[in-house]
């Protein structure tokens, strides 16, 4: 029972984390929160209940719904946040929750309000230490795990990876240095929304059913992992995502709690910002005059 | 004129109703340590802003070794050759003083591995890593700085920061190098072992442009320099003459 509700919690805190990661990348190198991340999420399950209809491949269909989420994340930065640069982060912030509006309405308009079935099949199950473990489960972890190592990887070891790390430090520098700021931004969206798109596949897997609403839950609750991790940090977004996935799991076990998961969660990140206001793995930023 | 590496002409910008600068004209031969001064607010850092793609012109041209280079990107000027320094100091404060110098030189084309060689370490990432950091540490030690190359950067001393900003700008590998009143806050010993920077860099075939509010510094290293006021230009040519001008005097005192 305890092993089953880790797991369980392990593999929505993966989705959490991976979605997380999306909003601490965005947030560290390009300096803003995009609100509209979640959106991204529903519009990729939108494109993959499309092209799973057409094809019958959910692994095409997945590639798919990456790619044009990509292109999505990337568009969206050019049409709604780069006019921005420079003005307000409060500017920056209305563009985004309208942008995130601007999703919801679109696909409401294509697709009716009419929840839509997504059905990527079953992919069984397995006994580990005689707990039944559905295969989605664990591929939703190792999916996770294995992203977020690359990833830390590719920011650490590419050039682009250290030019990100470089525009995060100090954009005007960074542009002084001949990094082109404008790409690595984009290419920020465009990682970023790839994940989410990913993340969107698993959550389909999990809960085939699909409302245009479907990205605005996980979205608060990944945002929520990331400040709890510590926004801008990348390890910070993996740790608070499972961390947040785990203590649902667990909370949804007992009863006389249950209903009140979602608000002990945001107890728990009042507590931590109120103990440790970068978040934990957080660095506290110094500002200097 | 063939030798000729910055050459501006006629360059003017304002913001709204302000004119900050207006016709400007400059010519820089290769090698030349000239000096661009004038009191607060002339125009100077503006002209820098200018040149390395900040800010856009609102009329005029600049050329870098005969390239036209007016509203080109930040970015490509860097490649092109443009490096500066800031008044108010911009590093990367979280990273180590040598992290800061090799972010210049990993944007440097000719460092071309790829994730690939850099994951599976291989030779060629090894090899072109080895030779960055031991580039990044001969670029520290010409500013004197090795010895504190793993320090935190934002934690130096505020005259290392600022040689740290001169050879993270030097990575890039200039042929213009702009230093933007790099004397500033720094006390008369630290004044000194700048000037002898300034004049190791020169040595090593890089024309400079330095900003320069104290004129003791300016005439101590600058063959020739241009006086900016309310962005005009008040006086132009061998530093001597030009610093004994009335008119820069009166500019100068008066103003
Ligand atoms: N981005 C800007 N917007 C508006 N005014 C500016 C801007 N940059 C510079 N200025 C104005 O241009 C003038 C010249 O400034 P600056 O070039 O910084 O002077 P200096 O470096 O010679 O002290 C000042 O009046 C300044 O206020
Ligand atoms: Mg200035």
């Amino acid at each position: 029972m305890f092993f089953e509700t880790l797991i369980n919690g392990l593999s929505s805190g993966g989705t959490y984390a991976m979605i997380a990661l999306g909003y601490t990348m965005v947030y560290g190198i390009a300096k803003m929160l995009n609100f509209a991340h979640g959106d991204i999420i529903m519009v990729s399950a939108y494109v993959l209940f499309v092209m799973i209809s057409l094809t019958g491949q959910p692994l095409i269909a997945l590639i798919i719904s990456i790619i044009f989420s990509m292109i999505l994340g990337v568009v969206i930065e050019k049409l709604a946040y780069k006019p921005l640069r420079g003005s307000s982060p409060l500017a920056v912030l209305i563009s985004a929750i309208g942008m995130s509006y601007l999703l919801q309405s679109l696909v409401q308009m294509i697709f009716g309000t009419a929840p839509k079935m997504v059905v990527i099949g079953d992919l069984g199950s397995i006994t580990m230490f005689g707990v039944r473990i559905p295969v989605y489960i664990l591929l939703t972890l190792v999916c996770t795990f294995l992203i977020m190592v690359l990833l830390s990887i590719y920011i650490k070891y590419s050039k682009v990876g250290r030019a990100m790390i470089a525009v995060s430090d100090n954009r005007d520098a960074a542009m002084l240095m001949g990094i082109d700021v404008n790409k690595i931004i984009a290419l920020t969206f465009a990682i970023g929304s790839a994940l989410a798109a990913v993340a969107g596949f698993f959550m389909m897997i999990k809960s085939p059913s699909l409302t245009n609403t479907l990205g605005a839950m996980p979205g608060i609750k990944a945002f929520t992992a990331a400040v709890i991790g510590g926004i801008g940090s990348i390890p910070g977004a993996m740790v608070g995502g499972i961390l947040l996935g785990v203590i649902e799991a667990f909370s949804f076990r007992m009863p006389m709690i249950a209903p009140y998961t979602d608000a002990i969660e945001f107890l728990i990140l009042i507590i931590i910002l109120l103990v440790k206001p970068s978040g934990l793995l957080g660095k506290m930023k110094r500002e200097k005059v | 004129m063939t030798d000729t590496v910055l050459d501006i002409k006629d360059l003017s910008i304002s913001f709204g109703g302000l004119k900050a600068i207006e016709h400007f004209d400059l010519e820089i031969k290769k090698g030349q340590l000239y000096g661009l001064v004038g009191p607060n607010g002339a125009g100077k850092t503006t002209v820098f802003n200018i040149i390395t793609g900040v800010y856009k012109a609102t009329s005029g041209h600049f050329y870098l070794d005969g390239e036209d280079l007016t509203n080109k990107s930040q970015e490509y000027i860097c490649h092109k050759g443009i490096a500066r320094t800031f008044q108010n100091i911009r590093l990367f404060n979280n990273m180590t003083v040598i992290r800061n110098v090799l972010v210049g030189l990993h944007s440097q084309k000719e460092y071309a591995y790829s994730l690939f060689d850099s994951i599976l370490r291989l030779p060629r990432f090894k090899r072109e890593e080895k030779e960055m950091r031991d580039k990044a540490k001969e670029l520290l030690a010409m500013v004197d700085l090795l010895d504190v190359r793993n320090d935190i950067s934002s934690n130096l001393p505020y005259g290392k920061q600022r040689k740290l900003e001169i050879a993270r700008a030097l990575a890039t590998e200039p042929k213009l190098l702009c230093l933007d009143e790099p004397a500033a806050g720094m006390n008369p010993q630290e004044t000194k072992e700048l000037m002898d920077i300034i004049f190791k860099i020169r040595d090593l075939g890089i024309t400079i442009l330095l900003i320069e509010h104290d004129m003791k510094f300016v005439s101590g290293l600058c063959d020739e320099v241009t006086v900016l006021d309310f962005g005009h230009i008040l006086a132009s040519g061998k530093t001597k003459e030009v610093l004994n001008d009335p008119e820069v005097v009166r500019a100068y005192i008066g103003g």
